[in-house]
């Protein structure tokens, strides 16, 4: 299936062309996809639907450049990330995607300061320039008055923003969202959702956000819906 | 060179608050863990500080002199007719006899080496000690006389002139009692640093304690010391002495002071052995400690490796940061140890024990420290580098 909102001009940023991926069970391979085709324009926010089982977390991790397929064209940004080494596939990720989990996943034991700080490890900034960055980072998820809090001293909400800001703050293209909102109250993670949409629509970010939730599916500008392993429909909103 | 050094540099700066951040996810087990480190190096420091006296500590000894005790035993005393013979060995330059008192100075606590000596032989062949010449002359002519080595006068506040009474646990004298009265004429200390830091003895005259003790035991030594002109022929001497005497009544072994010392200690048993199997079943027990506590802590933050290989963390940079993890709780805990081996002895052990943490237990140490991080931190390292990450971010 390709993406009516792709452009036969333009190559997309994320392209997908007969995409298959099976895990080995014991004795058994089991495919979960089955030849997915699928166009990610720049600057699109897709929200990826289905039922548990459907493949919609595989295709993210795929994506995201956390997993390798087992057949098929996986192209971003015309690099053809399924054939990069486990070391050039991190320092891609390094670059290229921020990752939003469900379960925020931060440092237990450092300051939201520190846990945005963490990808800018891996460049060459000095301290101070990472410090730098971080901040800035907070003050755009709003949480400039948290950075020095640990996770356990802030809300549920407060610790998703603060996993959106280490996503961001290495300032790059993807972003891959897991169910953000999944363990947030309707309130927050409305306030979670529209801050996503405002980095898709003022910064530009490429959104890739897995949900089961039809209201944080409105948020994107399409859905994508997935049922064993293969695209069965998509509406643009 | 340097550039390449500021780049560890700041890679360490860098890192280390993560590293650190992991160690303190857990204070409390970090801490016993810590303590537990502290102790196994205290511990080992202290007995590889005994062990480098043991095996090293006769090293100050002069390579031309040589003991010749019995050979079946140095307990078993040679009849004083030898020493002539010895004396006419070519090569041996001086020969003098010692017999080992055993005497107790008021308490058993304040026990402290004593050996029945000639005077001038012993100052023929221990030049290494000094002490003034009228003193010199004094233990030569005094019957009873006796002099003491200064860290041992300074101890018990001793004088020349005082009588110094032993209770010998080996020796009687013709009354039947036990009690030998010493003048202490002289006090002599070490030609250098090394020699006064030993100056912790008694010498006395030959000539009272064998004419005073039980007339079966007189005409006795316990060993003879043989001073050789050159220490290359120490052997070729030490071989010529034991032949001259072979299939006697008094068949000698000849060996270096040197190995004679360590020989007496090793009458206590294999003491080097002892201490390094203690140390290494610390060793052994603290590494299975570290170990289990270095497994648990990756198995608890196996998805938070998960997410950090997410950000873009290479395996091997995972694998960096859980063996800088081990080798900074080893390194901590092993210094703190280390620290308490060194700053103890000198403030519980009087100065004549020498027993101290030296650069040699340092570097022992250390050594312990880089294959306990390495052992603990190598398995849960490799865990952590073969992490997938989906598996570990889906729980399984």
């Amino acid at each position: 299936m390709r993406s009516p909102s792709s452009s036969d001009n333009v190559s997309p940023l994320v392209e997908i062309r007969a995409l298959t991926k099976a895990y080995v069970r014991g004795k058994q391979s089991v495919e979960v996809l089955h030849g997915i085709d699928l166009d990610i324009p720049e600057g699109d926010f897709i929200a990826l639907m289905g039922p548990s089982g459907s493949g919609k977390t595989t295709l993210l991790n795929l994506i995201g450049g956390l997993d390798s397929p087992s057949g098929g064209v996986l192209r971003i940004d015309g690099d053809r990330i399924e054939e990069h080494s486990s070391d050039e596939l991190a320092a891609w990720r390094a670059a290229t995607v921020g990752f939003i989990f469900q379960s925020y996943n931060l440092m237990p034991v450092l300051t939201a300061q520190k846990n945005v700080e963490l990808p800018l490890l891996l460049t060459d900034m000095t301290g101070s320039q990472r410090a730098r960055r971080a901040s800035v980072a907070l003050e755009l998820v709003g949480l400039a008055d948290r950075a020095s809090h640990k996770p356990n001293e802030l809300s549920g909400g407060q610790q998703q923003r603060v996993a959106i800001a280490r996503a961001l703050v290495s300032d790059p293209r993807i972003l891959i969202c897991d169910e953000p909102t999944g363990d947030l109250d309707r309130k927050t993670a409305d306030e979670i959702l529209g801050l996503l949409q405002r980095l898709n629509r003022e910064f530009g970010k490429t959104i890739v956000m897995v949900t089961h939730d039809p209201k944080a599916a409105e948020y994107a500008r399409r859905v994508v819906h997935l049922d064993k392993g293969t695209l069965v429909d998509e509406a643009a909103h | 060179m340097r550039r390449r050094t500021d780049g560890r540099v700041s890679v360490i700066a860098k890192y280390l608050p993560l590293v650190l951040s992991a160690l303190l996810r857990k204070k409390t087990r970090t801490a016993f863990t810590l303590v537990s480190l502290m102790m196994a190096f205290l511990l080992i420091g202290l007995l590889q500080a005994v062990n480098s006296v043991i095996s090293g500590g006769a090293e100050f000894l002069g390579a031309n002199r040589m003991i010749t005790q019995a050979k079946t035993s140095f307990t078993q005393p040679l009849p004083m007719r030898l020493l002539p013979q010895i004396a006419a060995v070519p090569g041996v330059e001086f020969v003098s006899h010692s017999q080992f008192f055993g005497g107790v100075y008021q308490d058993a606590r304040n026990f402290f080496p004593q050996f029945a000596v000639n005077p001038q032989r012993l100052y023929d062949t221990y030049p290494e000690w000094v002490l003034p010449e009228a003193q010199r002359r004094a233990f030569i002519s005094t019957q009873d006389g006796a002099i003491a080595g200064k860290l041992l006068a300074e101890k018990h506040g001793w004088k020349v002139g005082d009588i110094i009474p032993l209770n010998s646990f080996i020796w009687t004298k013709t009354d039947g009692s036990r009690i030998w009265e010493w003048r202490l004429v002289g006090i002599f200390d070490g030609r250098d640093e090394e020699w006064s830091k030993r100056a912790s003895l008694m010498y006395l005259n030959y000539a009272q304690f064998d004419e005073a003790r039980v007339a079966g035991a007189r005409g006795l030594a316990g060993v003879f010391v043989v001073r050789v002109a050159d220490p290359m022929q120490s052997e070729k001497i030490a071989a010529q002495i034991d032949k001259r005497f072979e299939n006697s009544a008094d068949e000698t072994k000849t060996q270096s002071e040197q190995e004679f010392q360590l020989g007496f200690l090793k009458q206590l048993g294999n003491i080097g052995f002892i201490l390094n199997a203690i140390s290494g079943a610390v060793f052994f027990t603290i590494l299975i400690l570290t170990g289990y506590t270095m497994s648990q802590a990756v198995r608890e933050r196996v998805p938070e490796l998960a997410v950090l290989k997410c950000l873009g963390f290479t395996d091997r940079s995972v694998l960096g940061l859980v063996l800088a993890e081990s080798l900074t709780l080893c390194v901590l805990g092993a210094l703190a140890g280390m620290v308490m081996a060194t700053i103890i002895p000198p403030l519980v052990l009087p100065p004549e024990f020498p027993i101290r943490a030296t650069a040699d237990v340092w570097l022992f140490s250390a050594g312990a420290v880089v294959v306990l991080a390495t052992a603990v931190g190598l398995p849960p390292a490799v865990h952590a580098m073969r992490i997938r990450i989906v598996d570990a971010l889906a729980g399984r």
